[in-house]
């Protein structure tokens, strides 16, 4: 035996790392952020520490525990940076809900004080149905090429549960003005949420089956190919339906969402811009007229331009949380220090605004750079994965989280109208949390699926070398 | 598919970083602004959670403090000392209605700590790791004064609750010695922690039936001053060279120049003590005949009479700037004159559009007491840290001397005199009466305002008062000499020590 000759390396198998220690290590800083977070809040508020905060702290940490194992389990090549994201997301919330709990009750806080809210006990409950939901979904779904199968069906399941709302009487359906709830006895929910991605499911798997109209032309007309009308059809109509009912709703954060994220998916399937132009132009169309005939819309637009002009009506909201943003400043009151109780809404739409009061500048930039992470990575799922309904489902459903930010975050810091959306795993609220874990189980799904190295081809037992063969000479 | 999913990251990106702009604008370069707009609650609830400075009267007495309280919000404004009488002076600090008025308004930096020169102050706490604290405002206000005023004031004969005002004014130094307003309200009652309370006692100070309690009729409001004014024309007639001698005319009724409207005087009778249908200057100052004073100012005064008279008030005062005391104090004037003299003959009664401020009154009768010399008033005596450490002291200040002193004893001989044609006259009293007509219709139905002005020349501690009372209940016949008058001797033997 010789030894290799240097700068020849033996052939090693490669690294076999899946990320599940890193995922670990970072769940524990998640962990450990939460647990200081939450101090900080006792401290500043001046309560005492009590068990309460152990257990909060614990559940929050059996969570994440419950989470790593799951995807340990059914999906060992995911991405070990999308979870722990999100846990930190998840946590921060919690702990700003229960803050904002602490703050209902106490007049100087507030101009009049309240009753003392329990939120974060509530928000706790449904983060673990949401991880229960998360754990379901990695469980039983195997393979999300599955989803494709039943993408019709999804698709007007999601359609139908968004229309629920509409259909039923107002004292089943509405809350705080806005006719998008199903109120359903000890608990309501928020059909919107979850409408959202089933249709992503469902526009990923029809752009998927009709890619062909990309690239072979139908008529073209100004420099576009159109496809025939036909084959374009159900899509069409899925995506009328679902911004018509919403726009019926008044639900115009999520209607603005999904007809966002369905021409960016169009886009990517087709590659061309000139569809993203034609949807763009179409949506300019829609808005001014819309414009022209809801008296909402121009509130919203004119509390936009100067929310200090109708301050003492529709623009109270946005001025009180400019407020907010503004005594922040830089670096924040502290958590717990500040009084982001003034903000109507101050844990579900504005709870951005609670954040950037107390952790400031540098607080909300590390936030939304926490979102940027996990949406850049579930990107990055979408360009690993090898089939094009995967690609197409993740950067859907990527894209609605970076956009979702965009318009909350927007809304309530002036850069665009106010639409009344929650800041994905952050704000309070059951269905907008459910959703979410859904949508991250599947992300989650299709990444382990790119993440996976090739099922090894079924190697021969021996190599032909050493293979017992003879020259058997022709005769 | 993968470029396009490129670019959809790079469009993220491109989201993200708008939003944090955006943030940035918002957080940092917008940040003052919106935290300084009067609407963000956060600056007032962090006021209302720090210690805010006493206002004191000058001899110490506390008519504003911050009590600590066991409630969610650290202090309780509070107003212990006869808090109706004070209230002109110290306005009110209350949450829901914010400082308003007074002191509290005025003052507001130095109370809640914000002024630039408790700077030291509050770097030395931030160092001592104790709550910053606000400063101490010591008025020039005399405790036991400003509560005769304010309760003669509310306890006048009065058609209804009395609606008027007292200023008292150290003449020789502008000081500001009692600022009382009738009626008056209680600032504890809009300070309450308890909101609904706040807001139930400001609805009551404000609704359509109140009279205006919130108002502070020393400064805030202008009359008409009536024959107190008959002070500034004499002096318009004295600079033109005119003396106590000039003999002017007694009629009971007078024709104004250029114009068929007549003039009579108060009694309606002819001026007493004349002899040859004619009166000096003083006897027609002593009897406040109206005839002769139209007369005097519109063809005894030499050269351009309106011009004259008009500098003449606004060398005491009456159309200048009021100079903060610090509180805004509504500007007086003698309104436009033009050069018709049948205005110039009734402005010089105190009448048509001539209006005054009480304060202004005040600043008239003190200059007179002065010698002729007229002092700025002010209301604040020093400015001090939360540790009584001075970090300003007002010094009194001259404006000008609209009188010689040979003049001024002149005018204090007319009023001496004056006094003396008063109901219940005092002597040692030099003073003005003024009953000013101010009713819409011609008939003059409806109570006038009482006037009285005066001041004690003749003791040590000297006093200059001006007193109007809106709404004596003798009706038409609320003389000044009948209902301001008593109010003002009140007001004077207080802090002189005489009078019964």
């Amino acid at each position: 035996m010789t030894a290799a000759p240097a700068g020849h390396a033996p052939p090693t198998t490669p690294p076999t790392s899946t990320g599940r220690t890193t995922e670990l290590v970072l769940l524990v800083f998640a962990v450990v952020l939460v647990a200081a977070a939450l101090m900080i809040v006792e401290l500043a508020q001046g309560e005492p520490l009590t068990w309460e905060v152990a257990k909060f702290v614990a559940a929050f940490a059996a969570l994440c525990a419950a989470a790593h194992l799951v995807v340990r389990r059914f999906a060992p090549y995911a991405d070990p940076l999308l979870l722990p994201a999100v846990a930190v997301l998840n946590g921060l919330g919690l702990v700003m809900i229960h803050r904002l709990d602490l703050g209902s009750s106490r007049s100087d806080e507030l101009l009049k004080a309240t009753e003392r809210t329990h939120n974060a006990d509530q928000q706790l409950v449904w983060a673990f149905i949401g991880i229960g939901l998360f754990a379901l979904t990695l469980i039983l779904l195997r393979d999300h090429r599955a989803l494709s199968r039943y993408a019709y069906t999804l698709g007007l399941g999601g359609l139908i549960f968004l229309a629920i709302p509409a259909i039923l009487p107002s004292s089943m359906s509405e809350i705080n003005g806005s006719k998008i709830w199903i109120r359903a006895g000890f608990f309501n929910i928020q059909p919107g949420e979850f409408s959202k991605i089933l249709i992503i499911i469902f526009t990923a798997s029809f752009l998927v089956s009709r890619r062909d109209l990309f690239t072979t032309a139908g008529k073209q007309f100004a420099g576009i190919d159109f496809p025939r009308a036909r084959d374009l059809g159900p899509l069409i109509a899925a995506w009328a339906i679902a911004v018509g009912v919403l726009a019926f709703e008044s639900d115009l954060g999520t209607s603005l969402l999904i007809f966002v994220t369905v021409l960016v998916m169009l886009y990517i399937a087709s590659g061309r811009v000139s569809w993203l132009m034609l949807g763009l132009t179409l949506f300019a169309l829609a808005a001014v007229i819309a414009y022209q005939l809801f008296f909402h819309l121009q509130v919203r637009v004119a509390v936009w331009r100067d929310p200090f002009e109708q301050y003492d009506t529709y623009g109270y909201q946005v001025a009180q949380s400019l407020f907010g943003f503004a005594t922040g400043g830089l670096f924040g009151t502290g958590l717990g220090s500040g009084r982001p109780n003034i903000v109507p809404f101050a844990n579900t739409d504005f709870i951005l605004t609670s954040f950037g009061e107390e952790i400031g500048l540098v607080g909300l930039t590390a936030i939304t750079l926490i979102y940027l992470i996990l949406v850049v990575r579930g990107l990055r799922t979408a360009i690993t994965v090898r089939d094009s309904f995967g690609k197409l489902l993740a950067a859907g459903l990527s894209f609605t989280i970076v956009f979702q930010l965009f318009v909350v975050f927007g809304g309530v810091s002036k850069l665009i109208p106010l639409t009344g959306l929650t800041t994905p795993f952050l704000a309070y609220g059951g269905s907008s949390l459910l959703a979410n874990y859904l949508l991250l189980a599947l992300l989650i799904r299709i990444s382990n699926a790119a993440r996976e190295p090739d099922s090894p081809k079924p190697k021969p037992k021996r190599s032909v070398d050493s293979m017992a063969t003879r020259a058997v000479q022709r005769p | 598919m993968n470029k396009p999913i490129q670019r959809v990251a790079v469009a993220a990106m491109v989201l993200v970083l708008a939003l944090l702009a955006n943030a940035t604008y918002i957080q940092v370069f917008k940040a003052d602004e919106l935290r300084d707009d009067s609407r963000n609650a956060r600056v007032l609830l962090d006021e209302y959670s720090r210690q805010r400075g006493v206002i004191v009267a000058s001899d110490g007495t506390v008519i504003a403090q911050s009590v600590p309280t066991d409630s969610k919000f650290k202090y309780l404004r509070q107003y212990p000392a006869d808090p109706r009488a004070f209230a002109p002076v110290t306005g009110y600090f209350s949450f829901v209605y914010r400082a308003d008025r007074g002191i509290e308004a005025a003052q507001d930096s130095v109370l809640n700590g914000n002024d630039d020169r408790l700077f030291t102050q509050r770097f030395m706490d931030m160092f001592s790791g104790r709550d910053p604290r606000g400063g101490n405002v010591v008025t020039t206000v005399d405790p036991s004064l400003q509560r005769t005023a304010y309760h003669e004031l509310a306890n006048a004969d009065c058609a209804g609750p009395c609606r008027g005002a007292v200023v008292a004014i150290e003449p020789g130094t502008g000081k500001i010695l009692a600022m009382a307003s009738t009626p008056s309200y209680d600032p504890n009652k809009i300070a309450t922690q308890d909101f609904t309370e706040a807001e139930k006692a400001w609805t009551a100070l404000t609704g359509d039936d109140a009279d205006s309690p919130l108002v502070n009729r020393a400064i805030s409001s202008l009359y008409p001053p009536g024959s107190t004014f008959k002070v500034v024309s004499t002096a318009t007639a004295l600079h033109a060279g005119l003396g106590a001698s000039t003999r002017l005319t007694a009629d009971a009724r007078w024709r104004l120049p250029d114009s068929d409207t007549y003039l009579s005087n108060d009694s309606g009778s002819t001026c007493p003590d004349a002899s040859g249908g004619t009166v000096t200057l003083t006897q027609a100052f002593e009897h406040s005949c109206n005839t002769a004073f139209a007369q005097l100012l519109t063809e005894k005064v030499p050269g351009k009479k309106v011009d004259e008279f008009t500098s003449t008030a606004k060398s005491f005062g009456v159309g200048e700037d009021p100079a903060g005391i610090p509180m805004p104090v509504a500007k007086s004037s003698v309104g436009d004159i033009g050069n018709d003299l049948a205005a110039l003959g009734q402005s010089a009664i105190g009448q048509r559009d001539v209006r005054l401020t009480v304060l202004e009154n005040a600043v008239i009768a003190a200059t007179v007491a002065n010698g002729g010399t007229r002092m700025r008033p002010y209301l604040v005596d020093k400015l001090q840290t939360a540790d009584l450490r001075t970090i300003s002291t007002t010094s009194p200040t001259t404006v000008n001397s609209p009188l010689t002193t040979d003049q001024a004893n002149t005018i204090t001989d007319m009023m001496l005199k004056s006094e003396q044609s008063t109901a219940g006259s005092q002597s040692g009293i030099a003073s003005k009466t003024g009953t000013a007509e101010h009713s819409d219709s011609s008939d003059g139905g409806e109570t006038p305002y009482a006037w009285y002005i005066a001041f004690s020349p003749n003791t040590n501690r000297r006093i200059a008062v001006a007193v109007i009372l809106e709404n004596g209940a003798q009706g038409q016949n609320s003389y000044g000499g009948v209902v301001a008058a008593p109010i003002g001797r009140a007001v004077i033997n207080t802090y002189t020590g005489g009078g019964r």
